[in-house]
């Protein structure tokens, strides 16, 4: 479903190269990809599908080599910010597009007290009111860290897992960003930290009425959190849809797959159903449709690269027998 | 017992195949190193056939020669003679054999003792650690200069005294790398499996400790042979080395300090020897210790 | 953390009470003294009444505890060849000369050092890079003698741009402090290099990144303060460095300081000046370490709660 408004961030064709040649390996190809404000989407895939690199690609935090093999165009909020300079790309950080990353030891700087990395970033945000020591407490608040005052003077390693995490959370969205990339912001934390940790995301989504990208591999997060569903495979984008059409009537043979291997409760487990053989190697993808050597359905045709095809409201899928059309023809 | 006729590839020949793909993986300086490297060991081991002439004695015809590209000087001394007329290219030679000596000296010295200290620290724990390590500490404390000064006055500067030394700079090392190796492994399965079927602890130490420690001390050797290099040519030049006559390449720049504004070249080409031989130890170190443990990169002290 | 600092200070005291003892038997090894300064034609009377005077006669404990003891008021003998100057007296007025050749050494060795360590790192395998590691191999490899006698010929004896010995003015700093430094330069750029490296490709950089700060912010204020932690641990090896290389390198430009002292008092068996002199420097050096030591525990975060 198309919304009225343009979309705050619009990606048309970008491809991420190993190199600046035309014919350097390309890690992401071809990806268009639109986010409305407000929308949160889903984007799942093994590792290595690319999805990470996509992430990146948005926030221009690539790798030198990756870099010089951008291409395409990131149109944020009516700039295309693939052509910015260095310096406004910096400015465009933090402040319109933020990112929380998986691991919250990692991402902390072990050296510096928690207060001094948070009014780090609040010194960039300048038309705020109050004091730095008041607007950093605010902001621990609102990822609802209790005794925020102590916590100010407190290390990294001297907070736990899920509560590290929360501070990441209070100083990506220091500046109240338009657009939040999650990449796996919950995999490394506990299984019940996990919960909370989502709740505290959507609530804070309402309360900036912020798009969030939620790049992810387990199908459970995105039920909860998603409106909208992007299925990668191998550098390409395979499906995407609402929430509840993926879920319910996925079109491509990846996504069926993906589903069906996820144990749930109320089935008799008799043998978990898993995907036989691997994701290929960037260096190594297969011709034509890059799914089709794991795929039960392939045929000839498959050999051929897809077209993207319409298979829904909003639901498109990269594949000449997507599944709808079969239980249709059946 | 193995027919030499044997149609099976000839085990020399897998080994100059390694030899050669490795080789080809060097980038430049790395191959300029070794060959220096080699180079410096050939010269070194088959000096006393290689040296033109007696670095011991010299005619006082022919002193202060120039080398040969100058003006003044010839190929019959390719670096010139001294100021009591010794060839510099033969005593060059035997320098490096001097440099060499020492250094397998020192390090295999060093190196048993302070690996043995280090393991016996860490394996036995407790009491046992802490005396070793408050030695080892105490060893650090002193500042080596000073203490090879005073031996050298106490008896005199002499090949052995120079070992001593150095090796008494150098085992702490040695010992703290081996102590926190044989912590690293000391409560693995193997080691706990070798105890309870009723090894005796030394028999543990060296069939089980020490094979999986080397390597990490392996890169501390490589790293220290330009340290002996240069502390055995400082104390050398200091007068507390070496005794001359024998062409320390130390000794030698002491000996031409005096000249250096009329013949550079007493003081200059025993210099470079030094210089390029550790540039190139280091290289090699540098790279074989990447090798080996990335994990110890950069820590060169 | 009070503990901390307790205990290591207390290390070092006994560290410093064995190295006196260490010392003293040492001095005593390297010779006789007597038959030294009264040459060949003293008779036995005369010797024996300098043995006696020197206190050389009675047994080494007691000796020792004289030797404490003396020390302890500061009465460290008087030097047996500098015409009786008392030794402590000898060594401390030697030593600001020292100090101020070791501090400027220093203060040029790390600001050099670091700049060029986080210039070679952010411009990786740049013309930058490559040099500042081409001056580190030659800097770690480079005998000290050998290169202060070059620096000297070159630029004292042939460019004259500065003086080859003497004291008192900066120019007489150049050369010394070039040569003392340079080994510990080479030292501090590679450890730079590769700590930058290594912070460069971390997580929390690029969450620095994210947050909009600037190229500038990140990389000297996040990169650098967690490249400095293996520079202070360095620092404990410096001090040894250092003192290695004053003894070279005061020698080589005859600088007036206590390096040389102790070379030459050695060479001469100038026992009270040997034994102070030796005694002030391993105290100095002990001092470094702890000082050392409680520096890195303050800086790391990490090292303060765990002890």
């Amino acid at each position: 479903m198309k919304t009225m408004a343009p979309p705050l961030l619009d990606m048309r064709n970008v491809s991420v190269r190993l190199g600046g040649n035309a014919d350097s390996l390309p890690l992401i190809e071809n990806i268009s990809l639109a986010i409305a404000e407000g929308e949160t989407v889903g984007l799942v895939g093994e590792s290595g599908s690319g999805k990470t690199t996509l992430g990146m690609s948005l926030m221009r935090l690539l790798p030198p080599l990756l870099e010089k093999g951008l291409s395409g165009e990131i149109i944020y909020a009516g700039r295309d910010i693939t052509a910015l300079s260095p310096a406004e790309m910096t400015a465009v950080r933090g402040g319109e597009i933020s990112m929380i990353l998986q691991d919250p030891m990692a991402s902390l700087n072990p050296i510096f007290t928690i207060g001094n990395q948070l009014k780090e970033g609040l010194r960039l945000h300048a038309t705020a009111r109050g004091t730095l020591e008041e607007r950093a407490i605010a902001a621990l608040e609102s990822v609802r860290i209790p005794s925020p005052e102590a916590r100010l003077a407190n290390h990294p390693h001297q907070m736990s897992g899920g509560m590290r995490q929360r501070v990441v959370g209070a100083i990506s969205l220091t500046r109240a960003p338009r657009l939040l990339i999650a990449d796996e912001p919950t995999t490394s934390l506990d299984v019940t930290i996990q919960y909370q940790f989502l709740e505290l995301l959507k609530d804070l989504q309402r309360r900036l009425g912020m798009a969030m990208l939620f790049i992810t591999h387990d199908f459970g997060v995105v039920a909860k959190m998603c409106d909208r569903v992007v299925v990668m495979y191998a550098g390409q984008i395979v499906e995407e849809g609402p929430v509840r059409e993926i879920f319910h009537r996925p079109a491509h043979w990846y996504t069926r797959a993906l589903l069906d291997s996820i144990p749930t409760v109320d089935r008799t487990p008799r043998r978990l159903p898993t995907i036989p053989g691997s994701p290929p190697p960037v260096a190594a993808r297969p011709a034509g449709c890059r799914f089709h050597p794991r795929c039960a359905n392939a045929q000839a045709k498959c050999l051929e690269s897809p077209k993207v095809l319409d298979v829904g409201a909003g639901h498109t899928t990269r594949c000449w027998f997507p599944l709808q059309a079969q239980r249709g023809a059946a | 017992m193995v027919d030499a006729t044997t149609a099976s590839p000839w085990r020399g020949s897998r080994i100059l195949s390694g030899a050669g793909n490795l080789w080809r993986s060097l980038d430049w300086p790395l191959r300029i190193a070794s060959a220096l490297l080699i180079l410096f060991v050939i010269v070194a081991v088959f000096g006393p056939w290689l040296t033109p002439y007696d670095p011991l004695t010299g005619s006082l015809r022919a002193r202060l020669v120039p080398p040969a590209w100058q003006e003044g000087g010839s190929w019959a001394h390719p670096f010139g003679t001294d100021r009591l007329g010794r060839d510099i290219l033969s005593r060059i030679i035997a320098g490096a054999r001097i440099s060499l000596t020492v250094c397998v000296m020192v390090i295999a010295i060093a190196g048993a003792i302070g690996t043995a200290v280090g393991t016996a620290a860490g394996y036995f724990g407790g009491w046992t650690d802490r005396v070793l390590m408050r030695l080892v500490d105490l060893a650090l404390s002193f500042p080596v200069i000073l203490l090879a000064l005073l031996l050298g006055a106490i008896s005199g500067p002499s090949f052995a005294n120079i070992i001593i030394v150095i090796s008494l700079v150098l085992w702490s090392q040695y010992a703290r790398m081996a102590r926190g190796e044989t912590l690293k492994i000391r409560n693995e399965d193997y080691v706990d499996l070798a105890r309870t079927s009723g090894l005796s602890d030394v028999k543990i130490i060296w069939r089980h400790i020490l094979p999986n420690i080397a390597p990490a001390l392996i890169v501390i050797a490589t790293l220290q042979i330009g340290v002996v290099i240069v502390l055995e040519a400082s104390l050398s030049f200091l007068g507390v080395g070496v005794p001359p006559p024998a062409p320390s390449w130390g000794s030698m720049v002491a000996d031409g300090r005096s000249y250096i504004a009329s013949a550079w070249w007493l003081c200059i080409v025993p210099g470079s020897a030094i210089l390029l031989t550790v540039m190139a130890v280091n290289l090699v170190g540098d790279a074989l210790a990447d090798r080996i443990n990335p994990a110890l990169r950069g820590r060169n002290i | 953390m009070l503990k901390i600092i307790v205990t290591r200070v207390g290390e070092a005291l006994v560290a410093l009470l064995l190295m006196s003892l260490v010392i003293f038997l040492l001095s005593r090894l390297t010779g006789d003294p007597v038959a030294l300064l009264l040459g060949d034609g003293a008779t036995e009377a005369d010797k024996a009444k300098l043995t006696q005077d020197l206190g050389l006669d009675q047994p080494l404990p007691i000796q020792y505890l004289t030797f404490l003891g003396d020390a302890l008021t500061g009465d460290f003998g008087t030097s047996v060849t500098a015409g009786s100057q008392p030794a402590l007296q000898l060594v401390l007025a030697r030593l600001p000369a020292s100090l101020s050749l070791a501090a400027v050494a220093l203060v040029f060795t790390v600001t050099i050092g670091i700049l060029f360590g986080v210039l070679a790192a952010i411009r990786r395998n740049s013309a930058v890079d490559i040099a500042a590691r081409l001056i580190a191999l030659v800097g770690q490899s480079v005998p000290s003698f050998w290169l202060g006698i070059v620096l000297m010929y070159i630029f004292a004896v042939q460019l004259g741009w500065l003086p080859t010995s003497g004291y008192g003015q900066w120019q007489h700093y150049v050369l010394p402090a070039a040569t003392l430094g340079l080994f510990t330069l080479a030292a501090i750029t590679r450890l730079v290099r590769s700590s930058m490296l290594e912070a460069l490709g971390s997580e929390y950089i690029k969450l620095a990144r994210i947050k909009g700060l600037s190229e500038a912010v990140v990389i000297w204020k996040h990169a650098l303060a967690n490249s400095l932690i293996p520079v202070i641990t360095f620092m404990g090896t410096f001090f040894a460095v250092m003192i290695t290389g004053a003894v070279i390198v005061e020698t080589v430009f005859s600088w007036p300081g206590i390096g040389r002292l102790a070379y030459e008092s050695i060479l001469s068996r100038d026992f009270p000046v040997v034994q102070t002199v030796v005694l002030v420097i391993t105290s100095l050096f002990i001092l470094a370490n702890l000082a050392v030591d409680l520096l890195y525990v303050l800086v790391d975060p990490r090292m303060r709660s765990r002890g």
